[in-house]
C-alpha cells in the first residue's frame, strides 16, 4: 500500500466507519469526521516530496495492478505536478467543509459527514487514476455523494437541482464511456500511459475523423463538468440549492475535473482534434467569460452570483489550454487552483453570511462592515483575489494564460481580458452592497463577528491567496515540468497539421509554430 | 449412428438437478396431505429450500462431466451451468422472500412451492436443451408453472387478469415459436440444434435460406415475447403489476434469464450460418425496446409497473449484446442477466416488504422519507437502484460496460451510443424513487411500516453483497462466462 493508495482509500474507510456510527451521537460523528479528514491532509502532505524530486515527464508514486483480467483494467495510480495540487485542494477543502457544516446541518447528520467523506474519496481518486477505466469509476462514483449532499441538504428548490445535476453529468459520461470503449477497441488498453506513447509513436492510428468523434465523446463530457458556455445550465441551480459544503467542494474541485479531464485526456491523447476545434472551443470559452461575468453582474443572489463568476473563471482555464502555448497551460492549472481556493472561500463565507440571516439576497445585507468588521476584511481580501488584483491567487493564473494566449493568438487575449475588469465591477459592486452602508438595527443585531470556528476555516484559506500570489516558485514547478510534458504532442503536430490541412476551420487563424525550446524562453523571459 | 435407449450413469448424473426438483415438487404436494396443522406448513418452505440447495449442488457437480446427453437431445456445458445456477438461485431467492408474503396473505400453501420448483426445472431443461423439441417443452413445464403462480391468490382481482393476459398472450408467442420449429424441421428435417447450422452452412443451400429466414422470424417472435423485448412486450406491465410481488421478483429473473439463454443458443448454434438474416431484426427490436421501457418508465408512478418497464429496457440491453453476435456478446449476456437477477430481485424484495398486506403500497410517493425510518433497507435499495442506473461499482455497471463494448467491438458503435444516452434518461426515472426515499418527507405508509422479516432480510443482503460484488470483482464471473460462451463447439 503506497501512500497515494492510503490518500484516496482512507476517506472510504472513515465512511464506513462514519455510517457504522450510532446516529445519535452527534458530537462523536463530527470529531472523528474532523480528525479523520485532517488527518487524511496532513498524510497528504506527504505526497508534495516525491513529486518535487520526481523526474519531469513521468509520474510520481505509482501503483499498477491489475483490476480485471477481460477487458484488461489495472488499479493503475501516479501523480505528476497537476494532480499533485488537486489532489491537495481535495483533501484540504474537506475538513474545511467538515468544519463550516458543523452547525449549518442539523438534519441527518450522520450520513451527511458521511457523503462528504465519500465525495472526498471519489475526488481524490479522480485526479490519481492513470487508467481511463478507473478515472471513469471515480468519476462517477463523485457524482453519487454530491447528489445526495444537494438533493438532501440543499435549499428550497434542491430537488430539481441534484436531479438536474446528475442527468446533465450521466448524458456526458454515456458518451465519454462510449468513446473510451472505442479507444480500448483501438489501442488493446485503458492504460493512460501506453496509449499516449501508443499515439505518438503512431502504433495506434486513429483516422481524423474518429479522432475528431472520440475527442468530442470525452470533449462533451468534461464541458459539461467545468461547464463551458452553453452547457452551464446546471451549475447555478446547484450551487444556489447546496449546502454551503457542497457548493464548496463542488466550484473548488469538482469543476476541476473537467478542466483536469481536458488537459490530461483531450488535449495529449488527440492532438490533431484538439487543435482543429480550438477556434471553436475558445470562442465558447471567451463567450463563457464574458457571459459569465455580464450575469454574475445583475444576480439579486449572492450564491449565484459567485457560481456566474466560476463560469467566468473557468473560461480562462479553458482558453488557457487550447491556445496550447507553456505559459497558457500553466497558467490553466494555476488558475484552477487559485479558483479553487478563492472560489472556495467565497462560498465559506457567504455560508457565514447565511448562517447568521439566513438568506442569500444581497438586498438582506448591507452595512455588514459595521458590526463585523473582521468578517468584511475576510470577504474583501478573498473577493480581491477572486478579481484577480496582484499579490493574490488568481493573478498569477490570469495572467499566465493572458499572456500565453497571446503568444498564440492575440485576438482572443483583447475579449478574454474583458472578463477581468467585468470581475471588478460585480465583485466590487456586490462588496459595496452587501458590505457597505448603514447597518439596519435588526442586521446589527444578528451580524457577530467571526467566531474561532469560523477564523480556522478562513485564515489558512486567506494565507493561501498570499503564498500563492507572491511565491510561486513553490507551487509553479511540478506543473510546468508536467505541463511541459503534456504540450510535447501537440506542438509537435502542429507543423504536421499546418502543412495537411492549409484551410483552417476554426475562424481565427494559426499563427506560426512555435518551438517547446522557444517556449520555455518566452517563459523564462516573463518571469 | 445406433441409439441407445438405455441411459447410463453419467446421462442421469447430467439430469440430476431436474430429477431432484421434480421429485422434490411431487413430494410436497403429497405430504401437504398429511401435514393436519396450519402451523407445520412452514416445513414446506424448509423442503423446498433443501430441493434447491441439492439441485444446485447437483448442478455444479454435473458441469464436472460435460456432454451430450439423451440422443444429444441435453447437453451439460458451461453455458448450461451458468444459467442452471443461476435460475436456482432465482429460485432460492425468490423462494426467501415468498414465505413471509405467503402467511401474509394467509395464502401458504403446497401449490406455491410445487409450483415454483415446477418452473425451475423447466427452466433447467431449457438451460440444458441442445434440440428445439426439448426447449419447447422445458418452456412450457416453466410457462405453465408461472401462469399459475401468476393468477395464484385467487380471489385477487388484479391476479386474475395477470394469470389470465400472461396464459392468453404467452400461448399465442409461443404457437408462433412451435410453427417456427416446424417450419425449420421441414427445412432441414431435423430439430437437433447442430444438425440445423451444418444443414444451413452447406454451399448451394439458397432456397433453404429463405425458409430458414421465416423461422428464425416466427421463434424470434416467441422469444421476443418471453424475454418482454419490444414489439412484443405489451404484456409485462400489465402482468408484473397484477401478480403478487415475490411471483413478479421470480418472473422477472428466472424465466427471463434463461428464455435469453435459449435465444442465444439457437440463434448463435443453430442460425448462424444466416446471421446476416437475423441481426437487423435483433438490432431494430433492441432499439425499440430500449427506447419504449425507458420512455415509458418516465412516466409511471406505480413501482411495479415502473420496475416492469425498466425489466423491457433493459431487455433491450441484453438484445443489443445478441445484436453484436459475438463471443464477447455472450459473455456480457450472461453475465448482465446475472447481474441484473440480483439488482432486481433485490428491488423486488424491497416492494414485498414495503407493500404490507393486500399491496396496498405500491405507489412511488408512498416510499416517502423510507430512507430515515428504515435506513438499512432503504441502504440496499439505493444500491440496487444505482445499480440498475449502472453507476460503477454495481454489477449494473459492468454488466452495461460488456454489452457495449461488444457492440462496439461489432461496429455496432451507433446502438452503444444510443444505448448508453437511453441509460441516462432511465437514471431519471431511478433518481425519482432515490428522491422520493430520501428527500421527502415520511408519509403515512412509511410511519406505519414494519420491521423486515428473516427471509427478505436474507435475500436483500445476499442479492446486495452480490450486486456490489459483480461490480468490483467482475471477473470472478466474467471469466467464467467468457470460458463457456463458445457455443458451437
Amino acid at each position: 500500500m503506497t501512500l497515494l493508495s492510503a490518500v484516496i482509500f482512507l476517506p472510504l474507510l472513515a465512511f464506513l466507519i462514519v455510517m457504522a456510527l450510532p446516529k445519535e451521537n452527534h458530537n462523536a460523528i463530527r470529531m472523528f469526521s474532523l480528525i479523520a479528514s485532517i488527518a487524511i491532509f496532513i498524510i497528504s502532505l506527504g505526497l508534495i516530496g516525491p513529486v518535487f524530486s520526481a523526474t519531469p515527464g513521468k509520474f510520481a508514486i505509482e501503483t499498477n495492478q491489475s483490476w480485471i483480467q477481460t477487458p484488461a483494467i489495472d488499479y493503475h495510480i501516479g501523480l505528476d505536478g497537476i494532480s499533485l495540487w488537486l489532489v491537495m485542494l481535495s483533501t484540504l477543502l474537506t475538513p474545511l467543509c467538515v468544519l463550516v457544516s458543523w452547525k449549518s446541518i442539523d438534519k441527518h447528520i450522520k450520513q451527511f459527514f458521511a457523503f462528504l467523506l465519500l465525495l472526498e474519496f471519489g475526488l481524490v481518486g479522480v485526479f490519481c487514476a492513470l487508467d481511463l477505466f478507473l478515472f471513469f469509476v471515480f468519476w462517477e462514483v463523485s457524482l453519487v455523494p454530491m447528489y445526495f449532499l444537494i438533493g438532501i441538504w440543499g435549499h428550497d428548490r434542491r430537488i430539481y437541482s441534484a436531479v438536474k445535476f446528475f442527468l446533465y453529468t450521466m448524458a456526458g459520461s454515456a458518451l465519454m464511456l462510449i468513446a473510451m470503449l472505442y479507444l480500448y477497441n483501438q489501442a488493446g488498453t485503458f492504460d493512460y500511459t501506453r496509449i499516449l506513447a501508443g499515439s505518438q509513436s503512431g502504433a495506434i492510428g486513429l483516422s481524423s475523423s474518429e479522432q475528431l468523434y472520440l475527442f468530442l465523446g470525452f470533449f462533451i463530457a468534461f464541458a459539461i463538468k467545468v461547464p463551458l458556455f452553453p452547457l452551464h445550465t446546471w451549475l447555478p441551480d446547484a450551487h444556489v440549492e447546496a449546502p454551503t459544503a457542497g457548493s464548496v467542494m463542488l466550484a473548488s474541485v469538482m469543476l476541476k475535473m473537467g478542466t483536469y479531464g481536458l488537459l490530461r485526456f483531450c488535449v495529449p491523447l488527440f492532438p490533431n482534434a484538439a487543435r482543429q476545434s480550438a477556434g471553436w472551443i475558445a470562442i465558447l470559452a471567451i463567450i463563457g467569460i464574458v457571459y459569465g461575468a455580464l450575469v454574475a453582474m445583475v444576480q439579486p443572489n449572492m450564491k449565484k452570483l459567485v457560481a456566474y463568476s466560476s463560469v467566468s473563471h473557468l473560461g480562462f482555464v479553458v482558453l488557457g489550454i487550447f491556445s496550447f502555448t507553456q505559459q497558457s497551460f500553466d497558467g490553466a492549472v494555476y488558475q484552477m487552483l487559485a479558483h479553487g481556493i478563492s472560489t472556495g472561500a467565497l462560498f465559506l463565507i457567504v455560508g457565514f453570511l447565511y448562517e447568521r440571516r439566513h438568506s442569500l439576497d444581497i438586498s438582506a445585507y448591507g452595512g455588514v462592515a459595521t458590526p463585523a468588521p473582521w468578517l468584511s476584511t475576510a470577504f474583501m481580501i478573498t473577493m480581491l483575489a477572486s478579481i484577480g488584483l496582484p499579490m493574490l491567487c488568481n493573478f498569477i493564473g490570469e495572467y499566465l494564460v493572458l499572456q500565453g494566449t497571446s503568444l498564440a493568438y492575440f485576438r482572443w487575449t483583447v475579449f478574454a481580458a474583458l472578463g477581468s475588469i467585468l470581475a471588478a465591477c460585480y465583485m466590487l459592486w456586490l462588496y459595496q452592497r452587501a458590505f457597505f452602508g448603514q447597518a439596519s438595527e435588526d442586521l446589527t443585531h444578528h451580524m457577530p463577528d467571526l467566531n474561532a470556528r469560523e477564523y480556522a476555516i478562513i485564515v489558512p484559506l486567506i494565507l493561501l491567496m498570499l503564498w500563492m500570489g507572491t511565491y510561486t516558485q513553490s507551487f509553479l514547478p511540478p506543473i510546468s515540468a508536467s505541463n511541459a510534458v503534456l504540450l510535447g504532442p501537440i506542438d509537435a503536430r502542429r507543423e504536421i497539421h499546418v502543412r495537411a490541412a492549409p484551410a483552417h476551420i476554426g475562424p481565427p487563424q494559426i499563427s506560426p509554430p512555435r518551438t517547446l525550446a522557444g517556449l520555455n524562453q518566452e517563459l523564462n523571459n516573463a518571469r | 449412428m445406433p441409439v441407445n435407449f438405455i441411459p447410463t450413469a453419467t446421462d442421469y448424473l447430467r439430469i440430476l438437478p431436474e430429477i431432484i426438483m421434480t421429485v422434490a415438487g411431487t413430494l410436497i404436494m403429497l405430504i401437504e396431505g398429511w401435514l393436519g396443522s396450519e402451523k407445520k406448513k412452514t416445513n414446506l418452505s424448509v423442503l423446498t429450500f433443501i430441493a434447491f440447495a441439492a439441485a444446485l449442488v447437483a448442478a455444479v457437480v454435473a458441469n464436472g462431466s460435460p456432454g451430450l446427453s439423451y440422443s444429444n437431445m441435453f447437453i451439460v456445458d458451461g453455458f448450461a451451468t451458468f444459467f442452471r445456477v443461476l435460475v436456482i438461485v432465482v429460485g432460492i431467492l425468490s423462494l426467501f422472500s415468498a414465505t413471509q408474503y405467503l402467511k401474509r396473505e394467509h395464502a401458504e400453501s403446497s401449490e406455491y412451492y410445487a409450483l415454483l420448483l415446477f418452473s425451475v426445472t423447466g427452466q433447467c431443461i431449457m438451460a440444458t436443451a441442445n434440440e428445439l423439441i426439448m426447449i419447447f417443452i422445458g418452456l412450457e413445464i416453466s410457462s405453465i408453472a408461472t401462469y399459475i403462480l401468476a393468477g395464484y391468490l385467487r380471489d385477487d382481482k388484479r391476479n386474475n387478469e395477470a394469470a389470465l393476459k400472461y396464459f392468453l398472450l404467452g400461448s399465442f408467442a409461443t404457437a408462433f415459436l412451435l410453427y417456427g420449429i416446424a417450419w425449420i424441421y421441414g427445412t432441414t428435417g431435423s430439430t437437433n440444434l447442430d444438425t440445423i447450422r451444418i444443414a444451413l452452412s452447406t454451399p448451394g443451400s439458397g432456397r433453404s435460406a429463405i425458409l430458414a429466414g421465416t423461422s428464425a422470424a416466427l421463434m424470434f417472435v416467441g422469444f421476443a415475447f418471453k424475454v418482454s423485448a419490444a414489439p412484443f412486450q405489451i404484456w409485462a406491465p400489465d402482468v408484473y403489476q397484477g401478480a403478487p410481488a415475490p411471483v413478479t421478483l421470480f418472473m422477472s429473473a428466472g424465466p427471463k434469464a434463461v428464455a435469453f439463454a435459449v435465444f442465444l443458443r439457437v440463434f448463435m448454434t443453430a442460425f448462424a450460418p444466416i446471421t446476416n438474416r437475423w441481426e437487423p431484426f435483433v438490432w431494430s427490436s433492441a432499439l425499440l425496446t430500449m427506447i419504449v421501457g425507458n420512455f415509458a418508465a418516465l412516466m409511471q408512478t406505480n413501482i411495479k409497473r415502473l420496475l416492469a418497464y425498466s425489466s423491457i429496457a433493459h431487455a433491450g440491453y441484453v438484445m443489443v449484446a445478441i445484436a453484436a453476435h459475438n463471443q464477447i456478446g455472450i459473455a456480457a449476456a450472461m453475465f448482465y442477466l446475472a447481474a441484473y437477477a440480483l439488482m432486481n430481485i433485490g428491488a423486488f424484495a424491497v416492494i414485498t416488504h414495503f407493500s404490507r398486506q393486500g399491496e396496498k403500497f405500491v405507489n412511488i410517493e408512498d416510499l416517502a422519507g423510507l430512507g430515515w425510518k428504515q435506513p438499512v433497507t432503504a441502504g440496499l435499495f439505493a444500491i440496487f437502484l444505482l445499480s440498475l442506473i449502472g453507476v460503477p461499482l454495481t454489477g449494473g455497471f459492468f454488466g452495461k460496460f460488456y454489452i457495449f463494448r461488444a457492440a462496439i467491438d461489432a461496429n455496432l458503435v451507433w446502438l452503444a451510443v444510443l444505448g448508453m444516452l437511453n441509460s441516462a434518461v432511465a437514471a431519471y426515472y431511478y433518481l425519482r424513487v432515490l428522491v422520493v426515499m430520501y428527500m421527502n418527507e415520511p408519509g403515512e405508509a412509511t410511519l406505519s411500516v414494519q420491521p423486515v422479516s428473516a427471509g427478505i432480510r436474507a435475500t436483500l443482503w445476499l442479492t446486495a453483497a452480490g450486486t456490489l460484488v459483480l461490480g468490483i470483482f467482475p471477473s470472478v464471473l466474467l471469466n467464467f462466462a467468457n470460458s463457456s460462451s463458445v457455443l458451437v463447439k
